[in-house]
């Protein structure tokens, strides 16, 4: 029977021939992501008879949500994870200032093509740029995998999307995220899973294809998923040089005989066509993901911030875009840049985007996720306005619920910074 | 089994675990039942926790609890004494959630858009009924293995007593 590639992740990792929609299989995934809520779910799994870590070498865990550690609190909860991962003899554990979970996972090379991932974060959609199934769970589920090394899912529905055309310039996947988000609302993919295809793929930069399978999310997405193509296999080489030089070799040879692909005669549950050229700068405005405008209808609106990380939109190309937009410039509105990933950091240093972000009066943060979900580190005031490269402008999700939220390509933050209000760099005069 | 009876608090669409349980409370590490209660629903209704009492049901509309995986979504309405979420529909995260600590979530859109907040409803479980001003509204019963796992109080109870 033909099988979406979702379906086929699932079929494997349940031990089954063939899985449909609706299905419910047991599934033992390949990692177990978790971050800074691993001593939550430590507390969960010493609650549990087993004792034992079923897979240690299964689990990865990167302190990144609030680090450095903003209060004693949050430095006592490090130290809890910290003391966990000697106990258990965890070896895939990132530490403070390496970056954001899912950024790293795909820079050390732990998740790849035709691998399955559960991880205790909303935004696990985000490992299918790498053509790997990986979907967010919750913490109890997470402490019940540490103990069995397996959970049951249900077989989602599949979306297929397929995308044609290219990208003008000035606009960038961000705008084309969020406007499907905007169409098919933040419920349009619940229960869902969501794959990518078409020729509109192959113009898609690098960086700039995780923004779509992390946004999923954003829709409700179980998971989402992209084909791997030459790109992605020519990044894996690389990085995998960087990171893992000894056995870059044998994990490349281990994911190209891993992949999987959709058949092509698979069934979905909708069919949705774009053309990547029709597409144009969108804002999503708060406070909701999906109340999405096309940035040309909004008014003149002044920013008190703009944040240009998480990882959705703080990777390389995100801050070369904002370094393109600053050169010469200064901004009038606080700008904060905080990269996805130690890596990225270090890259961006050394191309000189760094120095032209400070010389512009942009202040750049430890790679983590900043201030995202309201923590630490570039939190709003009541009354204030921010516009956001990241996921989320729920109501209180930067700590104030009396603030406002944009979410915006990195571009179109960096030009808002500059202006002191929501502009297109096109229009930054 | 008679059904029980229980006080309604009412909500829109598309509430997410933001407002539910704001993010900056969300890594540190105490898991203080009373704490978790004092914060549920404060970006929404700040009157909720002074107010809710042992036994009460949110009802909502579609898409409840959209948005972060974050637990402390669920465990704070358990831990403020609601014994279930009626809801259009729910996010899939929030869902099993939900179900993996004993808290009851049920997607019923009938019932949704015809009680208001601080009306009663009664749950009968055993025949997967609400009712509601002497109007019945069916849901869809749990799967077995999922009554399971809510019948033992959650996914950790659940294992305890598997393994023992």
């Amino acid at each position: 029977m033909a099988m979406t590639a979702t379906e086929k992740h699932l079929a494997r990792a349940s031990g089954n021939g063939v899985v449909k929609p609706g299905d419910v299989v047991v599934i033992e995934p390949d990692v177990v992501l978790s971050h800074d809520n691993s001593a939550a779910i430590a507390q969960l799994f010493e609650q549990l008879p087993h004792q034992r870590i079923r897979y240690p070498e299964r689990l990865a865990i990167t302190l990144d949500h609030a680090v450095p550690p903003p209060s004693p609190r949050h430095a006592r909860n490090h130290q809890a994870v910290r003391r966990f991962v000697r106990e258990h003899g965890i070896r895939n554990f990132y530490e403070v200032g390496r970056g954001i979970c899912h950024q790293v996972l795909c820079e050390e090379g732990l998740v790849g093509p035709g691998m399955t991932l559960l991880g205790a974060d909303s935004h696990s959609t985000h490992f299918g740029w790498l053509g790997a199934f990986s979907a967010g769970i919750g913490r109890s589920e997470v402490a019940a995998l540490w103990a069995t090394g397996e959970l049951w899912l249900r077989v989602p529905e599949t979306i297929r999307i397929t995308l044609s055309g290219q990208l003008k310039t000035g606009v960038s996947s961000k705008d084309l995220t969020l406007h499907l988000i905007g169409r098919l609302s933040s419920e349009g993919a619940n229960y869902k899973a969501v794959e990518f295809d078409g020729y509109g793929l192959t113009s898609l930069t690098l960086d700039s294809r995780a923004v779509l399978t992390n946004m999923m999310a954003e829709m409700g997405a179980k998971n989402a998923w992209i084909a791997p193509d030459d790109i992605i296999w020519g990044w894996l080489e690389q990085v995998m040089r960087r990171t893992r030089a000894r056995d870059y070799q044998d994990r490349l040879a281990y994911f190209r005989d891993n992949v999987l692909y959709a058949d092509a005669d698979a069934d979905y549950a909708e069919h949705h066509q774009l053309d990547l050229g029709r597409m144009e700068p969108m804002l999503s405005c708060p406070h909701a993901v999906d109340n999405v405008l096309p940035l040309s209808e909004v008014g003149e609106t002044p920013i008190d911030l703009g944040f240009i990380g998480t990882c959705t939109n703080g990777r390389l190309e995100d801050i070369a875009a904002a370094a393109e937009v600053l050169r010469g410039q200064k901004v009038r509105a606080r700008l904060l840049v905080i990269p996805a990933s130690s890596m990225v950091l270090r890259d961006a240093s050394e191309a000189g985007y760094i120095a032209t972000l400070i010389d512009a009066g942009a202040t750049v943060g430890t790679p983590g996720c900043g201030p995202c979900m309201g923590n630490h580190m570039g939190v709003l005031a009541p009354g204030e306005v921010c516009i956001s490269s990241a996921n989320r402008n729920f109501r209180g999700r930067m700590g104030e619920p009396d603030a406002q939220i944009y979410l915006a390509n990195p571009a179109v933050v960096a030009a808002s910074c500059v202006a002191g209000y929501i502009v297109h760099p096109a229009d930054l005069l | 089994m008679s059904a029980s009876s229980h006080r309604i608090w009412k909500y829109g669409d598309d509430v997410n675990t933001d407002v539910i349980f704001p993010g900056k409370y969300t890594y540190t590490v105490s898991h203080d039942p009373a704490e978790l209660a004092r914060h549920a629903l404060e970006d929404l209704d700040p009157e909720f926790a002074a107010d809710v009492r042992p036994g009460d049901v949110i009802v909502a509309g579609r898409n409840w609890g959209n948005g972060s995986s974050r637990e402390q979504a669920v465990t704070c309405l358990a831990h403020a004494g609601v014994r279930a979420v009626i809801a259009s529909s729910f996010a899939r995260i929030y869902y099993r959630n939900a179900i993996n600590n004993g808290l009851l979530a049920i997607a019923c859109p009938e019932i949704v858009s015809v009680v208001s907040a601080g009306d009663i409803l009664e749950i009968d479980m055993e025949n997967a009924k609400l009712l509601w001003d002497g109007r019945q509204f069916a849901f869809p019963p749990l799967p077995t293995q999922v009554r399971k796992i809510l019948d033992a109080g959650g996914i950790i109870p659940y294992l305890q007593a598997k393994h023992s």
